[in-house]
């Protein structure tokens, strides 16, 4: 019970020092990321298994040869030989990837689209129009650094060798600039979300 | 603001491999000891 809140590199650890169980808590916390991701692949559920069980045979011969290094995490490491498996199955069978929707299966829980819809893009619009009406209520120098900071995504030293002053200075005028655009949006009861 | 009906939740299902799957790669995991010996490693499959 103790193992479920084990970070990934402990439980490795342990097993690398002898504890079988710490294994058990791997697949149980990662199995269904793997198994999910190699049959978005394979689309077969024999052949994934197979190729779930070669890739966790990888994973516990390079564990106990104690040549695993640590630089990266375990998940995206177990995810790289899966994959590597995945592409030699490919290459051997020479065949090439087909998704087919099916029950238990939908591209469409790995792919998603994250872009605005034509609502979103409208408000998107506005928020960014009311935006430019609230800078234009700012100080100079305070908008100056706004713009260069948000808009031409200068650093502040830049911003302060643009405009010839300190780089403290230019981050107090940006620390103004937001702190007034608060009280104005606070001031006018302004809704800019999307 | 109009809720989006037309949205759907899809296939939250969770899939895992098969439970012989997982009983095997842990019984290999308890048979199998590897010996590093100068450059070689040597495998060892106990019964």
């Amino acid at each position: 019970m103790a193992n479920l809140v084990l970070p990934d590199a402990v439980l490795v650890k342990n097993y690398i020092s002898g504890d079988e169980s710490a294994l058990a808590t791997l697949i149980e916390r990662h199995q269904s990321k793997i198994y999910g991701f190699i049959y978005s692949k394979i689309n077969d559920r024999d052949l994934s298994d197979d190729i779930f069980q070669d890739t966790f045979i990888k994973v516990i011969k390079t564990l106990k040869l104690q040549s695993y290094n640590e630089e990266g995490k375990f998940l995206p490491w177990v995810m790289r030989i899966a994959h590597n498996l995945v592409v030699d199955y490919y290459r051997k069978a020479k065949k090439m990837p087909y998704q087919r929707d099916s029950e238990e299966f939908s591209i469409f829980s790995f792919m998603t689209d994250n872009s605005l819809n034509v609502e979103g893009q409208m408000i998107s619009e506005q928020v960014e129009l009311d935006l430019t009406k609230l800078l234009e209520q700012l100080p100079l120098d305070q908008r100056e650094v706004i713009m260069m900071r948000m808009y031409q995504d200068l650093s502040f030293k830049e911003i302060a060798d643009l405009t010839g002053v300190s780089i403290n200075t230019a981050l107090g005028r940006m620390r103004y600039a937001l702190l007034n655009l608060r009280k104005i949006i606070e001031k006018n009861q302004i809704i800019l979300t999307n | 603001m109009a809720k989006l009906y037309s949205k759907k939740k899809l296939a939250a299902q969770k899939m895992k491999p098969k439970k012989e799957t997982i009983a095997f790669l842990l019984n290999f995991s308890k048979a199998l000891s590897i010996h590093k010996v100068g450059n070689s490693s040597f495998e060892i499959i106990a019964n």
